[in-house]
């Protein structure tokens, strides 16, 4: 089961609770469940990683449970009491320094600090859709939903939002505009929120300004727009609706860039890469295709045998890349050996494997790498990443050398 | 006129003859034409694609001369595959009983592309997924089907006529009158007087030419193209009306996962218990994509024979589109949509 947890690049989560992970490299999807005690009411209602290292999921579910599953060890180590049935679905989960964040379709925003002391709460106001944490500022949370216009919380000063919302201008028939904000993302290194409507409109708004109204406004397709997703690129969103269409809108004159092909059902989770143009789909045809960005070809299509509900993509670089080194190499190197980025190289064993992360890597902290797929158990050392760029580079020479 | 008469007669003989003349010219030039010509046809038959590229019937521009040479072709063809299913047949024969088997005819249903979606009966995911879907209430035996006809609004004669007999095909089924009423707002009332199926039928030109069905309480919606309705009247050697025994329900080929959901929805409509005494039956039949359906009447004449009468319409569906929730075009999920130029591109490749 660790095995297989260790190996799963994707995770799925689905309408009959499975928890399904995929190796896209070995072309293989693996169920995490307890197979004899399903119900439809463990169905997976949102997912996110619980911790920045990316070694816990944090499945939130229908009956108001959420579970820890643990990508290192393959099994669900903790589970939570966080709502019921009658409060509505869960729409968001996040995590703030180790307090956990919940949101419910009726509203309620919950913090539930470790050690169950008292929860904070706010009233969103009904009919959430989406509840979404900011990434480079995790205090800060948006929600949205039907006739629950864009506001923006911040937690530490829970009573009124930060910033509300306005609707549009009546349109050309001088008929109110409705309100059907059904997913909300952050832009990166700015202070803008994009958001996308059931009534196929999608929109930017920026709280830094004095105007509450949208920066930028455009529509695609007839359907409504479900999820969105911000690639690695700035100035672009990959939307879906629930006719199938995904396409990529610029988010400078707000034009479609393209569209990308492939899905017969309504697509209920969609998620980027934080660096490479990769992006996984997933919908209600019980399949999930991975496409790239840079060409809209399809590189990956897995068949899950239930309808799909939320994706996530863990950031380690998807390509694996392969080096062949015998056994008489010594087992630890000798100078630490880690890049700007994380990569790690080892030696010492059958075939190397080396990933890498996108963490932003401090001067304390250490990256751990593991040996090939040949012996998937093997050797597990970490490195304090602490070593210049330049000090690797003759150890991958000598290793491209002797392969 | 007269002088067309004479001439008639005149420009008679004169056609004859010059059709002859053309024959002869044609055949005088063939002969002329020929050895180069098939000397270069056969040469490109054996060589395939030879160099420097040689004669080919698309450079002929008079379109009688292109047409006949074409057809001289067809005819040479045609000798060698008769010249060489006659030699295989001696052959067969010459070995007897050590001849190898006969090879099996390529159909598009052999050369179907392998679907990945086709379901495992010992698939536990799957069977889970079904035992706990939408239709789970009618398959546990909790609730049975009760079906509502209608039609678009303003339905003509053949329409209304194709409405009633369904009516008798399906039990417990009654057709109402639409009276320009919006589907969402009957679905609630339909739910309250427990029906179970809501189907609409869709009319364009006085044909039949469309089909929602969709279940009641929460169940899925599927949007099928309708053709090929035959009322009663119009078939052949038919038997009498269908009487009001519970039919049997036969659901051909529906191995994928959409197939197995379509499949589920049909028998649904259905009650569980077939009076066999009636001995009739209802045949969903899917064939590349197609869905047919056909009413009978069996009788056994004896343990190895059966005889059928077909009663009752026929009529062929096409999935169009399934949607997950009851009817909402505009505002619903859907689980699955033809799109024509993805799905479509390959004879071989079928999504039910």
């Amino acid at each position: 089961m660790a095995v297989k947890s260790q190996l799963c690049s994707v995770w799925v989560g689905s309408e009959t609770g499975i928890l399904k992970g995929v190796s896209l490299s070995k072309k293989q999807a693996f169920n995490f469940c307890e197979m004899s005690c399903l119900t439809r009411d463990q169905e997976v209602c949102t997912m996110a990683w619980g911790d920045p290292h990316e070694t816990e999921v944090l499945i939130g579910c229908l009956n108001g449970r959420v579970k820890t599953f643990s990508t290192e060890k393959g099994i669900f180590t903790e589970s939570r009491e966080c709502g019921d049935l009658s409060q509505g679905r869960f729409t968001g989960l996040a995590v703030m320094d180790s307090s956990l964040i919940t949101c419910v379709e009726s509203g309620l925003l919950k913090v539930w600090n470790e050690g169950s002391s008292n929860t904070a709460e706010i009233n969103v106001g009904t009919g959430v859709c989406r509840m979404r944490q900011n990434p480079s500022q995790r205090h800060h949370v948006a929600t949205g939903g039907k006739e629950n216009p864009l506001k923006l919380w911040d937690l530490q000063r829970p009573d009124k939002s930060i910033f509300t919302a306005k609707n549009v201008a009546n349109d050309w028939l001088d008929l109110r505009v409705p309100v059907w904000v059904r997913d909300i993302a952050f832009i990166q290194d700015s202070n803008k929120i994009v958001t996308c409507t059931g009534h196929h409109q999608v929109r930017v708004y920026d709280p830094s300004s004095p105007q509450r109204r949208p920066v930028l406004e455009t529509q695609y397709g007839e359907y409504p727009l479900t999820t969105l997703s911000l690639p690695a690129d700035q100035a672009s969103v990959v939307v879906g609706n629930t006719h199938g269409q995904l396409a990529i809108l610029d988010l400078r004159k707000g034009l479609v860039r393209g569209c990308i092909k492939g899905l017969a059902g309504g697509v209920r989770g969609l998620q980027c890469h934080p660096s490479l143009p990769v992006l996984a789909s997933c919908g209600l045809d019980r399949f999930l295709r991975v496409h790239s960005l840079k060409d809209r070809t399809l590189q990956h299509k897995v068949y899950m045998k239930s309808r799909l509900n939320c994706v996530l993509l863990s950031s380690r670089d998807l390509e694996l890349l392969w080096l062949h080194i015998p056994q008489s190499w010594p087992a630890k190197p000798k100078l630490p050996l880690i890049t700007k980025r994380g990569v790690c190289a080892f030696f010492g064993v059958q075939g190397l494997y080396i990933s890498g992360s996108n963490l932003p890597v401090s001067s304390q902290s250490s990256v751990s790498c593991k040996a090939g797929t040949a012996d998937p158990g093997g050797p597990e050392v970490t490195v304090p990443a602490s070593a210049p760029a330049w000090k690797i580079l003759p150890w991958l020479l000598l290793a491209v050398w002797w392969n | 006129m007269t002088k067309m008469v004479t001439r008639k007669h005149f420009s008679d003989t004169h056609t004859t003859n010059t059709k002859n003349k053309v024959k002869k010219t044609m055949k005088r030039q063939k002969p002329f034409q020929e050895p180069v010509d098939n000397g270069s046809v056969e040469e490109s038959e054996s060589a395939g694609s030879s160099f420097p590229p040689t004669f080919s019937l698309s450079t002929i521009k008079n379109k009688q001369r292109r047409h006949l040479m074409f057809m001289k072709l067809k005819q040479e063809k045609r000798k060698q595959k008769l010249e060489l299913r006659k030699k295989r047949k001696k052959e067969r024969d010459a070995l007897g009983d050590k001849a190898p088997p006969k090879d099996v005819p390529k159909t598009i249903e052999n050369q179907r592309v392998y679907d990945e979606t086709t379901v495992d009966p010992e698939d536990e995911e799957v069977a889970f997924d079904e035992g706990t879907d939408e239709f789970s209430a009618y398959f546990n035996k909790l609730t049975n089907p009760k079906v509502l006809i209608t039609t678009s609004d303003r339905p003509r004669g053949r329409t209304v006529r194709f409405c009633e007999q369904l009516a008798t095909v399906i039990p417990n089924a009654h057709v109402y009158y639409r009276r320009g009423l919006a589907l969402k707002r009957i679905i609630p009332q339909c739910v309250s007087r427990n029906f179970t199926y809501l189907m609409v039928i869709n009319e364009d030109r006085k044909v039949p030419n469309g089909m929602v069905l969709c279940h009641l309480p929460d169940g899925p919606t599927a949007h099928f193209k309708v053709s090929s309705v035959r009322l009663r009247k119009e078939m052949k050697r038919r038997g009498k009306d269908p009487t009001e025994h519970h039919p049997e329900v036969i659901l051909n080929n529906f191995s994928t996962r959409l197939g197995h959901s379509i499949g589920r929805m049909f028998a649904a409509l259905f009650p569980h218990d077939p009076h066999f005494v009636g001995r009739q039956v209802a045949t969903f039949h899917n064939q590349r994509d197609f869905i047919f359906f056909r009413f009978h009447r069996y009788i056994f004449k004896n343990e190895k024979r059966v005889g059928i009468q077909e009663l009752g319409p026929r009529f062929t569906l096409k999935l169009r589109s399934l949607q997950k929730g009851t009817f909402d075009s505009k505002f619903g999920e859907y689980e699955w949509v033809h799109k024509r130029h993805e799905m479509d591109s390959s004879r071989r490749k079928f999504h039910l």
